[in-house]
């Protein structure tokens, strides 16, 4: 059995009085493709944001490989080895798709000579090849909001990869991306994070997604995890299918 | 066509050369020139989308210490003038640069704005020590170890603020380019996504504010030097609001844009307050307003449209980058 990366334990924290995360305790072992699914609210994004230090919970505890990362900042988590994809590309629009890889490469590497030019940087080779990754090298000078969503998408996530993380957590990868594009974003998505040995977690909606390319499923309900187990068992479980899947 | 590429050079030489047929006009171009190298210092925070309204304090601080020391010691070098009173402004710029990075937009404006004003009043109330509102009087310093009479003094400090001018240009163009240059425009357009890169935004902002209140620091220094007085009005809040606008003048956010502004805005301001000392301020307006209006992106941006024209499909600002 593969080690834990992250572990969540007895994650709390409300909004409001909706309790957007009651008692979560989640595992993401290190190799796994880990898809969390639920209806809209149930608190997908808020763990997300809570791992990546946007938000703190009001109790329990998020470690990574052994450390606790609960309230340290967002640049702290990243500097740790944990990347993040938005559900809505967070991309610098006034930057080609080169610059905005390069800018995340010289981060990885802490390289911040104030004489050395940006696009001068010794890693825009390996930038080139992980846009080829994505099949996204024709785009390098081009402008990001000159891009459609789904292309915005990818280089959102190209940016994360370009950060070299052990973990890659992503919202919703595909939505706003046509069905014929779906899965031709995330064979090539699946093929990136293999190729850099990358373990990841996605909030997908798309249960064919989940079917064809999660490992284990963890399944949301009113902050609460439901379910946790391999897609082709919590998929046909008849309560799953009753209050997330709607069938 | 490759008139209009060389424009830049060709003007820079015009200004280099006019002080020997205009001898007078040196005091003018150093004034200038010195209020560029703060501008730079405005430029550089506006890459980041934030406006300063208080630079004018670092400018105050070196040309105050300018002074301090010239009276202190009984005389000084340039060099060293130039050294201390930079070195001062961008360590006032670290220490006040750690309250004001946390705040963003106008309230970033507003706080430079009430930190200059208490140097300001600091500056104008301690009067056994800075002379209050008479300010303090600056001697001519050595020059690299010469003593130099006034004249030629004058000829000197001008061609060295032109050569600061240029190695400030080269300086602030190659640290724009770099990744702390390329992570500060980062703030204007998603610092969500720079925090999710590992970079801390605040700490980016940091460096930029003591680059650019040394860069403010080593004007205040020039102009002190050149007027041979130092004034509280230095500091005040409408001085702070002239490098701004002298920064969209130029061409908000560009660095050959803020000695271009700098240099027309002088000349019509002497012009203006020579031939209609009544109405200069308005004439002034009405050249902003005609800028603002017609050539948003300043003088620099009048000139990437004229190299458009001239060389058609090969465009004048480049590629991949919408600055």
């Amino acid at each position: 059995m593969s080690a834990t990366l992250l572990e969540a334990r007895n994650l709390c924290i409300s909004f409001g009085g909706v309790q957007a995360a009651d008692g979560i305790d989640l595992d993401v072992r290190d190799g796994e493709r880990l898809a969390i699914i639920g209806p809209n609210g149930a608190g997908k994004t808020t763990f997300l944001n809570i791992c990546t230090g946007y938000l703190t919970p009001a109790a329990g505890s998020v470690r990574f490989r052994g450390h606790d990362i609960t309230a340290l900042a967002p640049r702290t988590i990243t500097r740790m080895g944990i990347a993040r994809a938005f559900q809505s590309p967070q991309l610098f629009h006034e930057q080609c798709v080169i610059d905005n890889l390069l800018l995340a490469a010289a981060a990885r590497e802490r390289a911040w000579n104030p004489f050395r030019p940006l696009r001068e940087r010794p890693e825009r080779d390996e930038m080139v090849a992980l846009l080829e990754l994505f099949g996204l090298a024709e785009y390098a000078a081009s402008m990001v909001d000159e891009l459609p969503e789904g292309t915005r998408k990818l280089i959102d996530i190209a940016v994360a990869l370009a950060l070299r993380p052990q973990l890659l957590l992503m919202d919703e990868p595909t939505s706003g991306v046509s069905s014929l594009e779906k899965f031709r974003i995330m064979d090539l998505l699946v093929n990136a994070l293999a190729v850099q040995g990358v373990t990841s977690v996605f909030v997908e909606h798309d249960m064919e997604m989940v079917e064809r390319y999660a490992d284990r499923v963890a399944v949301w309900s009113s902050g609460r995890i439901q379910s946790v187990g391999p897609p082709d068992q919590v998929l046909t479980d008849p309560a799953v299918m009753r209050d997330v899947i709607g069938v | 066509m490759r008139l209009v590429r060389f424009l830049p050079a060709v003007l820079v030489l015009a200004v280099a050369l006019l002080p020997l047929a205009v001898p007078w006009l040196k005091i003018i171009l150093t004034v200038a020139l010195a209020k560029g190298l703060a501008v730079l210092g405005v430029v550089v925070l506006l890459r980041a989308g934030q406006v300063s309204f208080g630079h004018a304090m670092f400018f105050a601080a070196s040309a105050y210490s300018a002074a301090f020391l010239m009276q202190g010691f009984g005389g000084m070098d340039l060099a060293v003038l130039l050294l201390a009173g930079t070195v001062c402004s961008g360590a006032m710029g670290a220490v006040i640069g750690l309250f004001v990075v946390r705040y963003r937009y106008i309230f970033f404006g507003m706080l430079n704005l009430a930190f200059s004003m208490v140097l300001y009043a600091l500056l104008e109330k301690m009067f056994h020590v800075t002379g209050g509102s008479d300010g303090m009087a600056v001697g001519r310093p050595t020059y690299f170890g010469f003593e130099l009479a006034r004249t030629a003094f004058e000829t000197a400090l001008f061609y060295t603020s032109l050569v600061l001018a240029g190695a400030a240009c080269w300086c602030v163009h190659r640290f724009l380019r770099s990744p702390l240059g390329e992570a500060l425009s980062a703030i204007r357009t998603n610092e969500t996504r720079l925090e999710y890169l590992g970079i801390s935004a605040r700490r980016v902002l940091l460096i930029a504010y003591v680059l650019s209140a040394a860069l403010a620091g080593l004007g205040g220094t020039v102009i002190a030097v050149n007027q041979g007085v130092v004034t509280p009005d230095l500091g005040y809040w409408i001085r702070s609001g002239e490098f701004v606008f002298i920064a969209i003048l130029g061409g908000a956010g560009n660095v050959l844009g803020a000695f271009a502004g700098a240099l027309v805005y002088e000349l019509v301001r002497f012009y203006a307050a020579a031939m209609a000392a009544d109405v200069w301020q308005m004439i002034l307006g009405f050249v902003l307003l005609g800028i603002i209006l017609f050539a948003s992106r300043g003088f620099v941006g009048l000139y990437q449209d004229l190299v458009a024209v001239a060389a058609p499909g090969r465009p004048g600002r480049e590629r991949g980058r919408k600055r």
